[in-house]
Parts: structure tokens; sequence; C-alpha cells
């Protein structure tokens, strides 16, 4: 019992970052119809700069609590990857607007595999370890173990996705964006600025992934330059499951994703009898990516795809 | 009356090998209801297109209330005053009646992005006129009832109630109206024209495409006829009806 109760935890946690990361997949995809497969680059090097800035801090001698090390790390990690996301649209994604849809999504791929190469560049082919700063107290919640980072990567995620939908459904500019993704040509007749309505899609998005590419380096101990490649699959998996488009729909995805990895891996090894162990936990990623693009191409909550027009 | 509110000269569109507007030029005054007929394919659409500023002309002059609007962008031609819908109804659908007339105010807010995020003050109060003007704007036209409904959801004639509100939004000093009546029932076509007259009653100039004859000479103050790109005829509805020419392009000529 206390197996699923710790596999539902750590399902929810790994869930709810899948979630931060899935928004920026989507939400890009539902303004410009655009997979941008450069966006787990940007969490990855949210997380590269996060560690650098803490580590540069430590070497300073900075005498910190270790919460507030890493706020710092998260501050500098968070407009890096906002400028990043800023400039990947302007010089790459903005040029092809009109082009025909392949053409970007080539160039998302080749830009993913850029910024790889860039980062191992800066920083090394090997693993970054996470700074050990933060307690490792270990709570114990009816038989599973839960850390303070845990339950904070949690709160932080659902206030951060709580911030995203007041913008979209409550601002002026999400209204824009919502206005542009329905009808781009309409919403700019109405004297919206569809190049700032992008802009800031690409920036919002970015600065959610660089959160969550923090928050996957902080419970998982390390990072590494290809860490964005495996992240924004399932992410992208994530957004796929829940109707890719649709905001609530990456949220529901990326939960439920991290649910059926997480409990998938804790009963494969009984599953399989042995044969298969929890390091196979990726494969539900995929599993779950065929199935729905097999069964329910439009996802758990998206709408019909015939309905744009 | 000086000078007119709208004024084209020798416009051209062409779309390779058709001449699809040929040298039109033609002026709407302040305060008239100015309607535009013509066959199918006679370059109707075309020419709103160019008015509004999703075509670019290939030639000519176009003037409006002291701009020089030849070949601007389409914001640029909303924000210095026209303001328009379309033939096929293109409403954000998913957004609530009162959303839609929210955003055709974006052209004349001020706060930007940075405003909306972190809501100061200013913006706050901003916002509040913006949802206030657009719940009148939706009395305006007859469906305040229906403000928090979906687009999509809404009935085709408050559809298109609801476009003209969303026009009426950028604060238009002319309202192109591109086949407004499509698809309405007589009684639905009655509510439309006293709509259109109180909206000319209360300052705006109304440029209005419709196959509705019998509505265009009981609403329009000059009609002008438009066949295979050319301006055939132009006058007040009565000259129009009897024009031959008129005749001719609608009915086709009779065999000797």
């Amino acid at each position: 019992m206390d197996i699923f109760i710790q596999q539902l935890i750590n399902g929810l946690i790994v869930g709810s970052i899948y979630a931060l990361i899935a928004l920026g997949y989507t939400m890009v995809y539902g303004i410009m119809q655009l997979i941008n497969f450069a966006h787990g680059e940007i969490v990855m090097i949210g997380a590269m700069v996060t560690i650098t800035c803490i580590n540069l801090l430590l070497d300073l001698g900075v005498q910190l609590p270790g919460p507030l090390l890493l706020l710092a790390g998260l501050l500098m990690a968070i407009p890096v990857s906002m400028l990043l996301g800023f400039t990947i649209e302007r010089v790459a994604y903005r040029p092809l607007r009109r082009a025909p849809r392949l053409a970007p999504l080539i160039t998302a791929i080749g830009l993913s595999i850029v910024l790889q190469q860039l980062a191992m560049l800066i920083w090394g082919r090997n693993y970054r370890p996470f700074p050990s700063i933060l307690p490792t107290k270990v709570h114990d919640f009816y038989g599973a173990a839960i850390t303070d980072l845990q339950i904070a990567i949690f709160i932080l995620a659902f206030l951060l996705m709580g911030g995203l939908f007041f913008l979209i459904e409550r601002t002026k500019l999400g209204r824009a964006m919502r206005a542009t993704s329905q009808n781009p040509d309409v919403a700019g007749l109405m004297g919206v600025n569809i190049n700032t309505v992008i802009s800031m899609t690409f920036v919002i998005g970015s600065a959610l992934g660089a959160v969550a590419g923090v928050m996957v380096a902080a419970n998982y101990d390390q990072a590494h330059a290809y860490m964005g490649f495996m992240i924004g699959l399932k992410a992208f998996t994530a957004a796929v499951l829940g109707g890719i488009g649709n905001l609530a729909g990456a949220v529901v995805g990326g939960i439920l994703l991290g649910l059926i990895e997480s409990l998938g891996s804790g009963y494969l090894g009984d599953l399989t009898g042995g044969f298969l162990g929890s390091n196979y936990k990726d494969i539900f990623a995929f599993v779950v990516l065929i199935a729905v693009l097999i069964f329910r191409p439009s996802g758990l909550m998206g709408e019909r795809v015939a309905e744009r027009a | 009356m000086s000078t007119p509110l709208l004024e084209i000269q020798g416009i051209h569109k062409r779309f390779g090998g058709l001449h699809a507007l040929n040298d039109v030029g033609l002026s709407i005054n302040a305060g008239e209801i100015y309607g535009l007929i013509g066959p199918n394919g006679a370059g109707k659409t075309t020419l709103f297109n160019v008015l509004t500023g999703l075509y670019q002309p290939d030639e000519g002059r176009f003037h409006f209330d002291g701009h020089d609007l030849f070949r601007k962008k389409p914001f640029v031609v909303v924000r210095s005053g026209i303001a328009r819908t379309f033939q096929n109804i293109r409403l954000f659908a998913n957004m609530t009646a009162l959303e839609n007339v929210m955003v055709g105010q974006h052209v004349r807010t001020r706060s930007g992005v940075i405003g909306a995020i972190f809501r100061h003050p200013r913006a706050r109060a901003e916002e509040a006129a913006i949802k206030q003007r657009a719940r009148e704007l939706l009395e305006y036209v007859g469906i305040a009832r229906r403000h928090d409904d979906l687009a999509r959801n809404l009935s085709y004639g408050d559809q298109r109630r609801l476009e003209i509100a969303r026009a009426l939004a950028t604060r238009p000093k002319l309202l192109a109206l591109d086949e407004p009546a499509a698809g309405m029932n007589p009684s639905e076509t009655e509510g439309l024209k006293k709509l259109m007259q109180k909206i000319r009653d209360d300052g705006v100039t109304i440029l209005l495409i419709e196959h509705d004859v019998k509505l265009m000479m009981g609403l329009c103050d000059r009609i002008a006829v438009l066949d295979y790109g050319k301006k055939i005829a132009e006058g007040r509805p009565e000259q129009v009806k009897c024009d031959p020419r008129v005749i001719e392009a609608y009915l086709g000529v009779a065999p000797e």
C-alpha cells in the first residue's frame, strides 16, 4: 500500500512539472500551430543557469539559507530563458510565419540541436550535480516519504498555473492571445498587435519552462545538456494527451502522464515478472503518445481540428 | 457638404489576369448610408477588402477623413476610423459575446503588456471602462441578455449583431457592412434596418453591400452599382433603379 501512495505522490510531483512544460508547448501551438521543439532546451538552460548561479554564489562565499540561494538562481534563470524564447521566435520562427508548416517544424528541430550543442560547449558534456543546499528532511505521509522540496514544487507549480489561467482569462493580454489563436487576421483588424502577442506567448511559456527546469534539476539532483530532449518529449506527450492547444488539457495531460509513468514504473517489475525494471519508465510516455495518436488524436480535451477555419 | 468623408479615385486591383477592380472611384459623405450593389463577382467584396486594408490596391488614391490610407495595414485603417463586418461571419467563436466586443476596443486603449500583468490602478480602471463600454454596445445592438454566451452559441441573427457591436467598439467614423442581412428572415431584416438607421443617426456613416434590393432602396441615401469591376452607375436609389445599364447588368439584354 505504501508503494502505491509513494508512487502517487511522485507521480503528482513529476506530473505538475510536466504540466508546466506542456503549457509552453500548448500555448505556442494554440497561437501559431507550431510545435516548438526547442522548448525542452529552454527548460534545460533554465536548470543550467540556476546551477551555475548557485555555485557562483557559493564560491563567492555568500552565506544565505538554501532556499534563498535557490531563489537567487531562479531569478537569474527566468529572464535568461525569457530572453532566449523571445530571440528564438524573433530570429527563427517569425521569418517563416507565412511559410509551409513543415519549414518552421524542421527549424524547431534544428534549433533544438543547436541549443543542445551550445549548452554542451558552455557547461560540458557531464552531468552537473545540483548543489546540496536544500534541507533533506523527509516527512512521513501515510507510510510514504515526501520532502519539503517536493511539497514546494507542487505548490509553486499550481500557483504558476493559476496565475497563467488568470492572465489568459481575465486580462487584456490574455484576451488578445485568445483572439489571436482563434483568428489572427480578424484580431489584427481589431487593433491587436499580433507580433507582440506571439512574442509574449514565447516569453511567458519560457518563464514557466525555466522554473520547471529548476524543479527537475532539484528533484533529481542533477542536470545535463541533453536533459531537455527527454523532458521535452514527455511534456509534448502530455500536451497531446490533453489536447494540444488547450491549456486545461495540458495541465490534465501532464498530471495524468506523471501518474501513469510513476505508478506504471512502480509496478512494472511485478507486472512483467521481473523482466523489466523501473528503469524502463520512459516507455510509458511513448506508449501513451502512440495510443493517443491512434485512438484519440485530438486529445482528451481537444476540439476537433476541423472546427478551426 | 464640404469634403467627403471617404474618397477613392482610379482604384485598380488585379489578381493575375483578373481585373477585379477597374478604375473605381467613389466618394461617401459624412452621415450617409451608401449602398454598393452588383451581380455576384462584380468586385464588391474586393472593394471592401481594399477599403479596410486587407488587400493592397495596385493603383489609385484613397483618402479618409484627412488620412492617406493608400496601401496601409489593416490596423492603421481601423485606427483612422473604418470598421467592418464580414460576409461570412468571423467572430471569435470560443469567446463570450462580451469578450468579442472587448477585443474590438483594443485599438482605442492604451495600457500594454506590462499593465496587463501588474495591473496597476490605471490599467484596472481602463479594464473596467472597457467592460462597461462593451456592455453598452451589446445593449445598443440589442443582445445584452446574451453577453455571457459563447459567440458560437448565438443565433445567426445575433451573431450578425455581435459583429456590428464589435466593429462599433473600434469607434469608427465609417462602418462597412458586408451583406449584413444575408440569411435573415424578413422580421430580422426589419430589425437590422432599424439598427442601421439608429447607428447613422448617432453619427456613424455606413457603407453597405447587400443583395436585398428592396432593403437597399428603402435605406440608402445613395447607391453605386459595380459590374465586372467597374462602376456602371451611381446616384439616388430611384435613379439607379431605372438606369438601363443597371437593368442590363442584372437582367441581361433582351435578344433582338
